[in-house]
């Protein structure tokens, strides 16, 4: 007879973006069922939005995500200038180069983040400190050109707010250049770790076919083998113009997530640099008073994948329908066939590998549903999880001795 | 054959009109009895992804744009349907031809007050359970 467990994994934590609760349904070790329940913190922004004038609304999406606060900003400005005709004819050429920086840059201190509370979550907690630490100096960066660490405030409706001095770039240059080091220690730390490969490799996996049915996009798709990416296939910024790669994995588990994103970073490196050297002179703004009657749509490659804006003008000085949908809503759906299958001491890392927001795993309980009674914490998973790769790390030691 | 002769070869009659505000932006009208026949079209035969839906509250009617994206060219291909009846907008459920619709469904579903047939597992996404029944936030006039 199975004995079936209910595990409730969330709420939030209402410090961080997008809160979400997993019930899982567990038979001994083994996840047989999971229920997604989102919502815990839904701001109704894309109500407010419409009581925002055009120019305000840039700010308000800048705050549905600290993490990725310039992906919704920039897919925003995209589509209210899909309804002008276009980045492309309407923004001066240096506010493209300065975008793309900003978001590339975003993406490296992203892409940091999550690597950090992956190690965590698997007990490698030098990973989560080292991670952390060479974010910083990406966060300064932000602070040095954008005058914020985060919620950046850059992107405005045909330009950005702030220029970049010159004397900031050799800073910039010399910040990604002491990264690089950082990066090849990760791929290093990850990649040629037989713990982290036995723990990774052939966990929470997505098929292709999984992935091209929950439309998942970003890492969480490429990783699947599915060859998208906003940046080259609906080209924004000044990507079309610049020299970078896409990294693709197939096998659609832990392990890929993990090194597309770490080989990710290579890449924003390689963009930012080609931005730098390549940055035009000129104006930052095109100065646009009115928005015509219309419907625009734009997208930005966010970190964590395609991030979608839908806006619909009547000619007012306010949108009359603003549709937005991040990036994580395709993506954490599909955790219903990532973690389904697998075992319990390998939910926190499932549900984490999609690059959701970590709150949720923070926030866990085992509970036995006949008796109510056994009751474990979110850190007792957490605890779970990391004494799965230390039991590893002993097998892999006797092995090696 | 590039990917608007498949669409207008597949599409025929079903077309309602065809609007393209920019080579990569292209609005396709439908009646709402085709909506998912036309969509399995795109998303089975034609290999779009489905990126998401705007459900918008207009005078005259209900309005749905799906949007599906044609990541080999760039293209946004959106899918227009116009529900006329304001009182009981309904509609075809998607998620049967794939999941990615269901999550998206659902959150119209109770921020519109729109009805999608044969979803399978319409229940409340966003809003919180004790959020009163039949008062939809994204309708205009709340």
């Amino acid at each position: 007879m199975s004995h079936r467990v209910i595990v409730p994994i969330g709420p939030y934590h209402p410090l961080q973006e997008e809160p979400e609760f997993f019930q899982l349904y567990v038979e001994g070790e083994r996840v047989v069922d999971i229920d997604i329940i989102i919502g815990y913190n839904h701001r109704g922004i894309e109500k407010l939005s419409e009581s925002k004038h055009f120019d305000q609304v840039a700010f308000l999406v800048e705050r549905i995500c600290g993490i990725c606060s310039s992906s919704h900003p920039y897919a925003y400005v995209l589509a209210v200038e899909d309804i002008l005709g276009g980045e492309e004819k309407l923004v001066p050429e240096r506010a493209v180069y300065i975008r793309t920086i900003v978001d590339e840059l975003q993406r490296i201190h992203s892409h940091l983040l999550w690597l950090g509370l992956a190690g965590h979550f698997i007990g490698y907690n030098t990973v989560w400190m080292w991670a952390w630490k060479y974010r910083e100096p990406v966060l300064d960066c932000f602070e040095m050109i954008t005058g914020n660490r985060n919620n950046y405030g850059m992107l405005k409706i045909g330009g950005i707010r702030r220029d970049i001095k010159d004397a900031d770039i050799s800073v910039l240059k010399k910040t990604l250049d002491e990264l690089v080091p950082a990066v090849d220690m990760f791929k290093g730390a990850v990649m040629d770790d037989p713990v982290i490969k036995a723990r990774l490799v052939g966990v929470g996996v997505l098929t292709k076919e999984q992935a091209i049915d929950y439309c998942v996009v970003g890492p969480t798709a490429r990783a699947s083998g599915i060859n998208i990416d906003v940046r080259r296939d609906d080209p924004y910024g000044a990507y079309s113009n610049l020299d970078w790669n896409i990294i693709m994995e197939k096998d659609g588990d832990i392990f890929a997530k993990t090194v597309v994103r770490i080989l990710e970073m290579y890449e924003s490196i390689r963009i930012i640099r080609q931005c730098l050297d390549k940055l035009p002179r000129g104006a930052i703004d095109a100065d646009i008073k009115d928005i015509p009657v219309g419907e625009g749509i734009g997208r930005v490659e966010a970190p964590r994948g395609e991030c979608i804006h839908y806006i619909k003008s009547d000619g007012t000085n306010r949108p009359i329908r603003h549709k937005i949908r991040a990036p994580s809503f395709m993506n954490v759906a599909s955790n219903k066939v990532g973690a389904v299958g697998g075992t319990i001491s390998d939910a926190t890392i499932t549900l984490a590998a999609v690059d959701p927001c970590y709150c949720c795993t923070e926030r866990v309980a085992v509970i036995n549903k006949p008796d109510n009674k056994k009751i474990m914490n979110g850190w007792d998973l957490i605890k779970l999880s990391q004494e799965k790769t230390n039991k590893l790390r002993e097998r892999f030691k006797d092995g090696g001795a | 054959m590039d990917m608007i002769e498949k669409i207008k070869e597949g599409l025929g009659v079903r077309i309602v009109s065809w609007e393209e505000h920019s080579p990569r932006r292209i609005y396709i009208t439908v009646k709402k009895e085709d909506i998912f026949e036309v969509s399995r079209f795109l998303f089975k035969e034609l290999g779009l992804r489905f990126s998401t839906a705007s459900g918008i509250d207009t005078p005259l009617a209900f309005e749905i744009i799906y949007h599906f994206s044609d990541d080999a060219s760039g293209a946004v291909y959106s899918l227009r349907v116009m529900l006329s009846d304001k009182l009981h907008p309904e509609v075809d459920s998607l998620a049967p031809i794939f999941a990615g619709a269901e999550w998206v469904e659902r959150e119209i579903w109770e921020m519109l007050g729109i009805n999608f047939k044969n979803h399978p597992n319409l229940k409340r996404l966003l809003l919180a359970e004790d959020w009163p029944q039949g008062d939809y936030p994204l309708r205009q006039g709340k």
